[in-house]
């Protein structure tokens, strides 16, 4: 006996059987990052002050137009599926991958700038945000005391965050002149990286769990548009089924993206 | 009816071509077969079983007798272990002594092995894989290959938790809730210490029992075959429907949480750690603002829908035997049913009765101690409904059924001693008590594990072609009843006495000989009872001897059943050959009645199985 209803609906749930599969799988990852969001809520209330500003919005803005976008000619790949048109699937499922590749791309520049953004916390109880000469990665103070480095070259960032007045900081726009700031009246170093604040450590563990579902789905994806097609000349119809399936999970992840643009971004 | 008996049929199923084309790597390691993945569930996680319960002999033994080293093997334990885990007795200088760091790593990974290595991937991955398919009439699970990743997936995290008792630091030792901030500053030096592992190795088993759970609800669903309405279907289908959506709904935000805590371990955030937290004198070097109380919430959203996930199988497989066994009718089948399905939604609003003590405020513990109380009227109806089927059954004792009828006290003694920790004032005085440790235990040990007993002792003429012997199995059940009884009954004493649950030295240190001046001090039978109970303990694991002798025995040389239905049942799993071949069925199944048409008046026989056609 072979398993039924692999690519026919049931009769009486109306449905096959991966699309059944893929809404309870959604289900789950409905509470998957349900937690995250309530634990996001619980820390901010939590939080004594809840940094904001400090992400790049037109950056954010663009890729929830990015992934929007794929989210639309994913539908549309289906739909051309549905009209009997292989090469327009071809056409718009190569659109939706080079859309998440773009998304991929443009976070990837996101974190970088994070990665070597720097908040330093002096010992007179001054704090000053900005970039250290040479651009390193993940700097804090204990790696300063592992590779002996008894002071850094800080450019502060103008404008909108304290500057301590004795260093000197450029008050409008740009970047400052570098300051050497000594070892030992610093009390805490920084990048914008998880350990720097609750606020990072969810924005990163949001946004990176997302990033592992776009990784993932647009393998899936590109897996169904290159080697997978070739099911289109066998079994058409379990082939189109597939990209629906495809398809409900790309939107997931798109519609996760949509909760966390205003969430991390805007709010 | 029986289409075909077993001689002529049981040569056939080696002619059949699925079987023929499969070499054994693909026959037996990486199937797809349901019912070779479950019992490669079945195996390993008997395996995890006496792993489990190995760790906790150990601890028994330190309990009992604190500071002596361990009679057997204690020399091999050090040279694997290291010094810092086992240490030398004060006064001889053998070897053997469980040091407090072994102690507490044991403690952890003995719930940790038994709650998601053993009891739920046998109840739910062996005998769901196993029994499900057949008994709703379908060929196989309905993404086999998912069902084959959800085996390794679990094996994977099963090595992964092996492996960290070796690394530098040993393996987690926190507790089996790994409650932070605590779980995030012990082997804080070390880059990967047993924490991490647990971690990854959760994940692991989370993705696991989803896999698990999408498969068992698409195919409950979707392959049921046809005349198998909802209300068709046998109860330990509903069971495993129910602790499937436990398995789903549940499990992700202890996912969730995980990530979150492994983000604490490896990457410095604080998530969970409060700013100002000061460990060993030293101010923590972290940026602080996270809640503790926050895992404690997500740990145990997962963690009382599980206590759920590893009860309900069991009734199923206790409901099946009972009313094959019984020869009656399931007495209120819909009332179970109903029953089953409100608590699976109420488990999901109890879990703070966990957390009473972190003084998250009156108003939310009433909240849950409310809900608390509601599931145990569910919890009641279906006990009362297996009590009930009983009545005026010809009853036949059969080791099977043996387990199923201990089941019932069992866990209703598992059941009844749960009140008063579902209740804020008493909970208060009772929690972190060895009570708790007997509550759950009774409920999970002679109950869970007792039906997955009588389950075994039940399907194994279905999965093998051979019976278990009964003789064995009636020695395996007598003792291991005793004995359960022997280990659990007096931690509720202890427990009462006010004895606390992770004490090293089993309470030694606060007891009337040593520390006579502490109001409150464990008077000399309370103490005595450690002693007890560790021989219990011991008893406990030399009754299951004849089990394993049984088991293995019996699947080579056990009495052959000569008919495709041996118990006389009546559920679909009957109708298949014996043992059932890759596919399960010769023909299309179909369901023409309810599941438990026993002893139906007028009727040629005392059962009138579900895929007989005609009338009685």
């Amino acid at each position: 006996m072979d398993i039924p209803y692999t690519s026919k609906p049931r009769p009486d749930t109306g449905l096959y059987n991966a699309k059944v599969g893929i809404w309870l799988f959604l289900a789950s990852e409905v509470m998957l990052f349900g937690a995250l969001f309530s634990s996001y809520i619980l820390l901010r209330i939590g939080a004594d002050k809840w940094p904001s500003g400090l992400l790049n919005i037109p950056i954010g803005t663009f890729n929830t137009a990015v992934l929007i976008t794929s989210s639309v000619t994913v539908v549309m790949a289906w739909a051309s599926l549905k009209m009997n048109n292989f090469p327009k699937f071809k056409l718009y499922m190569g659109i939706t991958i080079l859309c998440a590749l773009a998304f991929l791309g443009i976070k990837s520049i996101e974190y970088k700038d994070k990665f070597t953004h720097y908040q330093v916390w002096l010992k007179d109880g001054t704090t000053q945000t900005g970039h250290i000469e040479g651009n390193p990665y993940f700097l804090n103070h204990n790696k300063l005391d592992a590779r002996k480095l008894d002071h850094i070259m800080f450019r502060s960032d103008g404008g909108h965050v304290v500057a301590a007045a004795e260093h000197g900081g450029n008050a409008k726009g740009g970047h400052a002149a570098a300051v050497k700031i000594e070892r030992k009246d610093i009390q805490r170093l920084s990048a914008y990286v998880p350990a720097h604040s609750t606020y990072f450590a969810i924005y990163f563990t949001l946004t990176a769990l997302h990033a592992l579902h776009v990784v993932g789905g647009s393998l899936v994806l590109a897996f169904f548009w290159g080697p997978g097609s070739k099911m289109w000349k066998t079994d058409p119809e379990r082939f189109t089924n597939r990209i629906e399936v495809g398809g409900l999970f790309w939107h997931f992840v798109d519609l996760v993206w949509i909760f966390l643009f205003p969430v991390l971004y805007l709010l | 009816m029986q289409a075909t008996s077993h001689a002529t049929h049981h040569d056939h199923a080696h002619a059949d071509p699925h079987h023929e084309e499969l070499g054994f790597w693909r026959k037996y390691i990486f199937s797809t077969d349901h019912k070779i993945i479950g019992f490669q569930y079945l195996l390993t996680a008997l395996v995890f079983l006496m792993i489990g319960f190995g760790l906790i002999a150990l601890m028994r033994w330190q309990l009992a007798y604190p500071g002596r080293a361990i009679p057997i093997g204690g020399a091999l334990l050090e040279r694997v272990l290291g010094p810092d885990m086992v240490g030398k007795e004060a006064v001889t200088g053998k070897i053997g002594v469980i040091m407090p760091d072994l102690y507490n790593s044991f403690g952890a990974m003995h719930g940790t092995i038994m709650v998601f290595l053993a009891i739920v991937p046998l109840a739910f991955g062996a005998f769901g894989n196993f029994v499900t398919p057949l008994q709703i009439g379908a060929p196989d699970m309905t993404f086999p290959r998912l069902n084959m990743a959800s085996y390794w997936a679990y094996y994977l995290g099963g090595v992964v938790m092996l492996i960290s008792f070796f690394i530098p630091g040993g393996a987690a030792k926190s507790g089996w809730t790994s409650y932070s901030p605590l779980a995030t500053v012990v082997d804080a030096q070390y880059d990967i210490n047993g924490q991490t592992l647990w971690l990854v190795g959760m994940v692991l088993l989370i993705t696991s029992s989803l896999l698990g759970a999408v498969n068992f609800i698409t195919t409950i669903i979707q392959l049921r075959a046809k005349g198998m309405t909802w209300m068709r279907m046998p109860f330990f289908v509903w069971a495993q429907f129910v602790t499937a959506f436990l398995l789903l709904l549940a499990f992700p935000p202890l996912e969730a949480a995980g990530i979150m805590q492994l983000m604490d371990n490896v990457f410095d955030t604080s998530f969970f750690l409060p700013t100002g937290l000061v460990v060993s004198g030293k101010p923590l070097d972290i940026s602080g603002g996270g809640s503790p109380l926050l895992w404690q919430h997500l740990f145990w959203f997962l963690g009382h829908p599980e206590v759920y996930v590893l009860i309900l199988p069991a009734m199923g497989i206790v409901a099946e035997v009972i009313a094959n066994n019984t020869r009656r009718p399931l007495w209120g089948y819909k009332t179970l049913v109903y029953s089953v399905i409100t608590i699976g939604f109420l488990s999901f609003i109890v879990w703070a009765h966990h957390m009473y003590l972190t003084g998250m405020g009156t108003k939310i513990s009433t909240f849950f101690q409310t809900t608390t109380m509601m599931i145990s009227i569910p919890s009641v109806f279906i006990l009362s409904c297996l009590f009930i089927s009983l009545w005026g059954g010809s009853i036949r004792f059969n080791t099977p059924m043996l387990f199923a009828l201990a089941f019932l006290p069992m866990f209703g003694i598992g059941g009844l001693t749960g009140l008063p920790l579902g209740f804020n004032a008493s909970d208060i005085y009772l929690h972190d008590t060895y009570y708790v440790i007997g509550h759950f235990h009774y409920v999970v040990a002679p109950g869970t594990i007792f039906g997955l007993f009588a389950g075994i002792y039940y399907w194994f003429p279905k999965a093998t072609g051979r019976f278990m012997n009964e003789f064995l199995g009636k020695i395996h059940f007598v003792f291991s009843l005793i004995f359960m009884n022997a280990v659990f009954m007096p931690m509720f004493v202890q427990g009462m006495a006010g004895m606390s649950r992770r004490m090293y030295d089993g309470g030694a240190t606060y007891s009337l000989e040593k520390a006579p001046e502490v109001i409150g001090a464990l008077n000399e039978t309370v103490m005595r009872y450690n002693i007890s109970i560790t021989h219990a303990a011991i008893g406990l694991g030399l009754a299951q001897i004849p089990f394993i002798i049984n088991f293995f025995w019996s699947m080579f040389a056990g009495k052959r059943v000569t008919s495709d239905n041996p118990w006389q049942a009546t559920t679909l799993e009957w109708c298949t050959p014996t043992p059932p071949p890759h596919g399960n069925f010769l023909k299309e199944p179909a369901a023409y009645r309810g599941p438990y048409e026993y002893s139906v008046p007028g009727a040629a026989t005392d059962f009138t199985p579900q895929f007989q056609a005609e009338k009685p």
